[in-house]
């Protein structure tokens, strides 16, 4: 069921927007003009196969890598050339695919630099209070390596850091990749209450049934294009999206 | 009864070198630890810090020097500030060399082939020897006896063969409360964290936004200030000072970076207080002459064992 039935969020005006983006691997040209727009409070999925060009779309948002063509604005402000490190201040904070947890730093000293742009303690004691109350699995294991933890595990504590930086928008990279489906449900739950809590999503998923059932708009990519993009509910009943993301005969 | 006290003597020499070549070997591991990079010029950064130690204290207290050449007489109160200057301006000449060369000649470096900064590494350590020579010349240079030589344990009444002399605590004094800062400040504060998320994945911490580039600098700010330190304390230790000291104390900790487990802090301090103690034990059992032999068979042996070094963590366990 699509989130948007929830009559608590108000969708607002755009507040990500990316305009014809080209970004390369060196000669590879990985993506080719790709332009999506995403508006206050929604949840919108970036859908394709393997290569498409989804993480390099996110990387590109949050300045790991430097689009050599094209916009990509937060709030009408352009962030072409701000360093990564400052993106994360404007608000936009990633958890990475692959989680990408700092392995021998233990799970509150990874929450601890999810909050390092942060000065406020007291601010951040009521997040990491947050994050622990969505995630009750990591309160049991602040102490412990985060390397040593199971993959869901791992993915909560990504997902946490990344909410540390208190973002206006969240990019998440694969969020259910190698989980169980009861800890993918765990994950898209929590995925859909910071959400309600304000907080703009972009989801990438493999997942694209799981995915289109939170989103508000998807978007589906093909060798670093934005193919189509409609309301979820209209991708779940697309013809193509069934046969190529959905499994269908 | 005396060999037992001559093992105790050895141990004595051997734990105030090793903990210098601890404060060297932590250079080489905290910066191999966050760029992967051998800092080859690390020793020799190392030596210009023992020749701008020596340059201050003569510039601080020639007659000094005078007064405290005589081996038993303790030295005047002033000297004491004049350590302290000397000790200081050290590590901020080393810390900022050591910022300075990551900055010109590894930043750009850094994303391209391995062998790249390696190479550049090497230069840099060439053109640093030659400042030295430029700076004091090809022969050693005398460190002044700032530090005079009382053995303690005959001050306190006990008769024994074993001697542990003031120089020798003055090392302990120097290099233990600079590793434990090092350690409390990396393990516990907030930019300590950073450096060790950078270390492990520098992708990750640019997405908190921590600014990589400027931990590295912190980085190699903090083993050029201890690299400083220890130019100042092995000068006064071994009242000399030479251009190629950077070599040898660069190459035992590199080798103690490498044995107790490159990139980890805890094994460039027991890899450093190791081969400072095999080092002395080589010296006065065997020879002098063996002793690089018995390091680098030790060190051979080790990685043998454990290819990561004592400390050191698999690279599956690293990635
Ligand atoms: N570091 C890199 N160097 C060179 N090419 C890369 C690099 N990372 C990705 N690519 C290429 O860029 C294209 C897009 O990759 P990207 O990782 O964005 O795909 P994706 O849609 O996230 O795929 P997946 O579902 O497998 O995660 C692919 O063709 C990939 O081979
Ligand atoms: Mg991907």
């Amino acid at each position: 069921m699509s989130a948007s039935a929830s009559p608590a969020r108000v969708i607002g005006s755009v507040v990500l927007e990316v305009t014809d983006v080209h970004t390369y691997y060196g000669n590879i040209h990985a993506l080719q003009g790709v332009s999506i727009s995403v508006r206050e409070r929604e949840i919108v999925t970036l859908l394709g196969s393997n290569g498409a060009g989804k993480s390099t779309t996110l990387k590109t948002i949050s300045g790991l890598l430097r689009p050599r063509q094209g916009t990509v604005k937060l709030r009408g402000e352009t962030l072409n050339n701000v360093p990564a490190h400052q993106i994360v201040r404007r608000g936009i904070c990633q958890s990475p695919e692959g989680r990408h947890v700092f392995p021998r730093l233990s799970v509150d000293e990874n929450l601890a630099m999810g909050a390092f742009i942060h000065n406020d303690t007291k601010q951040v004691a009521i997040d990491r209070e947050r994050v622990l109350d969505l995630f009750p699995r990591l309160r049991e294991r602040l102490r412990q390596k985060a390397g040593t933890l199971s993959g869901g595990e791992q993915q909560m504590l990504a997902i946490g850091r990344a909410m540390m930086g208190r973002p206006t928008v969240l990019l998440l990279d694969e969020p259910s990749m190698g989980l169980s489906p009861l800890l993918t449900d765990v994950i898209f739950d929590a995925i859909k209450e910071i959400n309600h809590s304000g907080v703009t999503v972009v989801v990438v998923e493999q997942n694209a049934q799981l995915a289109l059932s939170i989103a508000d708009r998807g978007y589906v990519m093909q060798t670093g294009r934005i193919v189509l993009t409609d309301t979820a509910d209209s991708l779940v009943k697309n013809e193509m999206v069934r046969k190529a993301y959905l499994g269908e005969e | 009864m005396l060999t037992f006290e001559y093992f105790l003597q050895q141990l004595v020499t051997g734990l105030a070198n090793g903990m210098l070549i601890t404060l060297v070997a932590i250079g080489y591991t905290l910066v191999y630890g966050i760029v992967e990079i051998i800092n080859f010029a690390h020793g020799d950064v190392f030596m210009l810090g023992a020749f701008s130690s020596v340059t201050t204290l003569q510039a601080l207290g020639a007659q000094a020097v005078k007064r405290v050449a005589n081996k038993d007489q303790s030295p005047i109160p002033e000297t004491y500030l004049w350590l302290l200057i000397a000790l200081v301006t050290s590590m901020v000449f080393c810390a900022t060399l050591n910022v300075l060369i990551e900055r010109l000649a590894y930043r750009r470096l850094r994303r391209g082939s391995r062998m790249a900064p390696l190479i550049s590494a090497i230069g840099v350590s060439f053109i640093l020897q030659n400042v030295g020579i430029y700076w004091k010349g090809v022969s050693p240079v005398n460190f002044p006896r700032y530090i005079p030589q009382i053995d303690l344990v005959k001050a306190m009444g006990i008769d024994s063969f074993v001697r542990v002399t003031t120089k020798d605590v003055f090392v302990l004094i120097v290099t233990v409360p600079l590793v434990i800062a090092l350690t409390l400040f990396i393990q516990r504060t907030k930019l300590g964290k950073a450096m060790r998320a950078t270390a492990q994945d520098r992708d990750a911490a640019q997405l908190m936004g921590i600014d990589t580039n400027r931990t590295i600098a912190l980085t190699f700010l903090l083993g050029g200030a201890l690299a400083g330190a220890a130019g100042l304390v092995s000068g006064l230790y071994n009242n000399t000072a030479g251009f190629q000291m950077g070599f040898s104390y660069g190459l035992n900790s590199f080798t103690a970076a490498v044995l107790g487990g490159i990139g980890n802090l805890n094994g460039a301090m027991l890899g450093g207080v190791f081969i400072g103690i095999l080092a002395a034990m080589s010296d006065g059992y065997l020879d002098a002459r063996w002793t690089p032999v018995v390091i680098f068979g030790t060190l051979n042996l080790v990685l043998i064992i454990r290819p990561s070094g004592i400390l050191g963590q698999d690279l599956a366990e690293r990635a």
